[in-house]
């Protein structure tokens, strides 16, 4: 059995048993969405919709609509796709080379991730499509005889290579991706009560029953596809960056660019699964699973790729002085001190000195700080891919050409619908996917939960034993006089309150919706009452609640409503 | 179990240094009429010393690598890899010695810079000359090695204290450590490449450069340390370590050699593409030069690891690692020689009795050193926090 050495975190917090991560993980998608997914569904639909019209006015009317000129021919499309594909990153790098190197904590993340990378993928891939400007005919970047259209394609283009590696990127991360989630589909389909979503799961699932074999192919084709997936992750990036190293453009041909590009890419990629992954613990309860540790972590990936991307900063600039070549100097000069230095500035300030500040260890493990941090290198990110493309070609060699670049509304139209069409993506998939790779949390359980770990003989698993107890006794269902004499001895030394005085007990932590509709239920609404309760109440509680027992216990909540008693007096 | 020298292994590095000494007298007589005799010997002097010493220091990365990550896996093969970082004093020494001659000669044809006669005339070199001059050189080589040595120094004893002491309050200075030596070492990796091999070709220039070196550096390690492993484990010494150690080095021989690769191919197809003519003129010569070697120790030590090691098996597998294994250390050895000799000697390079017996005559040292530094202590970690994990690591 892998070994876990004492000194390490547990990456499962609190008492967790196999049963309470399938119904951590599955509850979000068995209970009603709360009203805040709707709100945000309906925002980011609406600014999704918005991004499609301005696509469509541009596919009607031609790329003329951007603020392009004939010196900068290119400046947000591809900046966007470039900043897109760069987000796609972090998914398979986080599922192949992590799995790679054995990191059990990425199984917290890696569902969610790939699923990210997958819509970022998405997103970037539109950008070329709409450059085309005719998408109707799209199907001329593959090589297709001469009869379909009317040219060959070019293969000494990387822009031609970047279709092949995008598109294989894709079909891998796509199929590596649903292969993870076919367990997990299963195991949704069969808690599944309703018809439709039983058969929905169960076509998704492809008809996964759980045996030995089934459980033998898929360790197979996961290592397969993990294969695959970590080429695919250096290859795309470097193509991307081969769009601009090609060419003869000071500040875009420079040798470093491939490995610096892929840098760049997992930096902003980890930026955004931080961004999505600290408000998605939060809203879904998953702070037992995506907990401190694993930010500190995901944080410590942020700086070391922020620190390569600086280094390769500080050697281009470096190297455009030792070079000697006067164009490659004034490329790099202009970008610092020309009338794009506030671009610069900011991609120096974001990328360059916020992962910086991660060194301290108060910091990488504050969630906050974190939030406003990923979002801080994910805006450098795009400036970087700005300044790249916008600042080494706006002055070219005929100073009658000098130009800058101004953006039109539908530019900005359609980078901000791609945002919103991302997160309409997202919204859906953490609506209605297992956001946790359930069997593969399971089987860290036992190495890395905290109550195993701390427990003096690994072994011998009390909780296991406790639970089996509960659900036992959950079983056999509390006759309705015995439900109604346990409430009146729990509500006797609680004391009624009156629903007009209603707290708000999902402050609790470990009190969901459901629960406090439970507790409501009972006649429990005001923390005052909560904080009365001892083990005897917990008890008695528990059993009429069947949540699982002694949870509410260890988590103190007469401890928790105090405290939240005295911050709103304090108030 | 303690580790002691076999006499085979003493027979073994005594003939590689007699050997080599013997053939590197042998090509001294024989170029020594040469016009260029003492550019040729002194390239050799720096390819040699840059390369084994690199090897040390490579292996000192992992070392900080696996420190600052908590890698739990590497810890029975610990004392391996910090054997191997034992020829970084010495490496030091040949480094200092041959750069102190190159200074002294005003670089002796290799180092163009450092020739007042050629600056003067050449605005390019003049242009770099703040930042390629003997004094800034010196500068730079001395804050590289001194630091290197700092932490080498470090390492070793917080590796010997932790044996004697335990806790954990060791490992976690060595955490510490390990993230600083690797800030340090990205800076100094890049720029001492710069000094010590790009600013040989003078007015050639590649922001890729150093990245590129460093991946030779880190593979030739790798390399090196699971030979070690096999050749002790074919001794019947580490008993802690299994088929899934020897597998995990196989991967990272895998895995850098791929590393490598790919930084060669970058560079190489993104100055062939643009073809600009004050970079091109790098590959041109070597091309022109060292088509066969240059060519072929791509292919080897792209195609080999790729195709020999791909399957779990071999990975297992040592003779196949140990054939793989030489084969691509003496390709990044031909990479070196390149590095050097094609921008130092142009056409007139070639590999002779001297080329070979040098080489020849730094391994013997380098086993040697490494061998000796083995014996020093314990062969595996005493209180190490990661021990269990390694003993029950299984892939």
């Amino acid at each position: 059995m892998h070994k876990e050495a004492a000194i390490r975190e547990p990456l499962i917090l609190g008492h967790k048993t196999f049963n309470d991560i399938t119904e951590d993980v599955c509850k979000p998608i068995e209970d009603k969405a709360p009203k805040t997914w709707y709100i945000l569904f309906g925002i980011a639909l609406i600014i999704g919709i918005y991004g499609v019209g301005c696509i469509l006015y541009l596919l009607g009317t031609g790329v003329g609509v951007w603020g392009l000129n004939k010196t900068i021919g290119w400046a947000w499309d591809i900046t966007n796709f470039v900043w897109w594909v760069g987000i796609g990153h972090a998914g398979t790098l986080i599922s192949a080379v992590l799995l790679l190197f054995r990191l059990k904590w990425r199984m917290a993340i890696n569902r969610s991730a790939e699923a990210m990378t997958i819509f970022a993928v998405f997103m970037a891939g539109m950008f070329p499509l709409i450059h085309m400007g005719r998408l109707w005919v799209g199907y001329w970047v593959m090589p297709l005889p001469n009869h379909f259209g009317s040219l060959w394609v070019n293969f000494n283009s990387p822009l031609l290579w970047d279709v092949f590696a995008i598109s294989t990127y894709l079909s891998v991360s796509l199929v590596f991706w649903y292969i993870g989630l076919i367990p997990d589909f299963a195991t949704i389909r069969d808690r599944a009560k309703k018809p439709i979503s039983k058969k929905m799961y169960g076509i998704l699932s492809f008809g996964w029953s759980g045996r030995a074999k089934h459980w033998n192919r898929f360790e197979l084709i996961s290592l397969v596809l993990a294969g695959l997936a970590t080429p695919l992750v250096f290859s795309v990036h470097s193509i991307v960056s081969f769009d601009f190293a090609t060419s003869v453009i000071p500040g875009w041909h420079t040798t470093i660019f491939p490995p610096y590009f892929v840098a760049g890419a997992v930096f902003s990629g980890f930026a955004m699964v931080q961004t999505l992954m600290l408000v998605m613990r939060k809203a879904m309860n998953l702070e037992a699973y995506i907990h401190t540790r694993h930010v500190e972590y995901m944080n410590i990936v942020i700086m070391v790729t922020g620190s390569i991307v600086g280094t390769a900063y500080i050697t281009e600039l470096f190297v455009s002085w030792y070079s000697g070549v006067e164009y490659e100097a004034y490329a790099f000069i202009n970008r610092a001190t020309g009338p794009y230095w506030w671009a610069y500035a900011s991609m120096m300030t974001c990328n360059v000195i916020s992962p910086q500040l991660m060194w301290f260890k108060k910091l990488r493990r504050s969630l906050i700080f974190t939030f406003i941090i990923s979002i801080v290198v994910n805006i450098g990110m795009w400036f970087e891919r700005y300044v790249i493309i916008v600042t080494s070609i706006h002055r070219d060699y005929l100073p009658s050409s000098w130009s800058m670049h101004y953006p039109s509304h539908i530019d900005i139209g359609v980078y901000v619908g791609t945002i919103g069409l991302f997160f309409v993506f997202f919204l859906l998939f953490a609506r209605y996917f297992p956001v946790l790779p359930i069997a593969e949390v399971k089987s860290i359980l036992k190495s890395s939960g905290e109550s195993y770990k701390n427990a003096p003989d690994t072994h011998a698993a009390p909780v296991v034993e406790k639970k089996k107890e509960v659900k036992a006794k959950a079983k056999t269902k509390l006759a309705d006089g015995e439900v109604s004499e346990k409430r009146t001895a729990l509500m006797s030394v609680l004391g009624t309150e009156s629903e007009g005085k209603k707290d708000n007990l999902k402050a609790i932590s470990g009190v969901g919706p459901v629960l406090e509709g439970k507790l409501n239920e009972i006649g429990i609404v005001t923390y005052l009452q909560v904080s009365k309760m001892t083990k005897k109440e917990y008890n008695l509680l528990d059993e009429l609640t069947g949540a699982s027992k002694g949870r509410a216990e260890r988590d103190d909540w007469a401890g928790q409503v105090k405290e939240l008693m005295n911050k709103s007096n304090n108030q | 179990m303690e580790f002691k020298i076999a006499n085979k292994a003493k027979r073994l590095t005594r003939a590689l240094i007699l050997i080599g000494v013997a053939f590197t007298g042998i090509g001294i007589a024989l170029t020594w009429e040469d016009h260029n005799f003492s550019q040729r010997f002194m390239a050799n002097g720096l390819i040699n010393s840059f390369f084994f010493f690199s090897i040390g220091l490579g292996a000192l990365f992992f070392l900080a690598l696996a420190y600052a990550t908590e890698t739990g896996w590497y810890a029975a093969i610990k004392k391996v890899v910090e054997a191997v970082t034992g020829f970084i004093p010495y490496g030091i020494g040949f480094m200092v010695l041959i750069l102190l001659v190159l200074t002294l000669t005003d670089g002796g044809h290799i180092y163009t810079w450092m020739d007042p006669e050629v600056v003067a005339h050449d605005k390019i070199i003049e242009a770099k000359s703040f930042y390629l001059n003997k004094g800034f050189f010196w500068i730079r080589t001395v804050v590289y090695l001194g630091v290197y040595y700092m932490f080498w120094k470090g390492f070793k004893r917080r590796s010997i204290e932790e044996d004697r002491i335990g806790g954990t309050e060791i490992h976690f200075t060595n955490y510490k450590k390990g993230a600083l030596f690797l800030v340090y070492f990205s800076v100094f990796s890049s720029t001492s490449s710069w000094d010590w091999l790009m600013s040989i070709d003078v007015h050639w220039f590649s922001t890729l450069f150093g990245w590129y070196t460093f991946a030779g550096v880190w593979c030739s390690a790798m390399v090196v340390l699971v030979i070690l492993t096999l050749y002790l484990k074919k001794l019947g010494y580490l008993p802690k370590v299994n088929d899934s150690h020897i597998h995990d080095l196989g991967k990272w021989t895998f895995a850098t050699s791929f590393l490598w690769s790919y930084l060669w191919f970058s560079q190489y197809m993104l100055i062939w593409y643009a073809n600009i003519g004050e970079e091109v003129v790098y590959y041109m010569m070597r091309i022109e030069n060292f088509k066969f070697l240059y060519f072929g120790m791509f292919i080897v030590n792209f195609a080999f690891p790729m195709l020999l090691l791909m399957s779990r098996e071999a990975k297992r597998h040592a003779g196949i690692l140990t054939i793989v294994g030489v084969i691509i250390l003496s390709s990044h050895w031909v990479d070196v020689y390149i590095m050097v000799s094609a921008g130092a000697m142009g056409a007139t390079a070639s590999i002779g009795f001297m080329e070979i017996g040098m080489a020849i005559l730094m391994a013997g040292i380098f086993i040697k050193v490494i061998l000796a530094n083995l014996a020093k202590g314990p062969l595996t970690p005493v209180n190490h926090p990661f021990l269990d994990e390694s003993i029950h690591h299984e892939i």
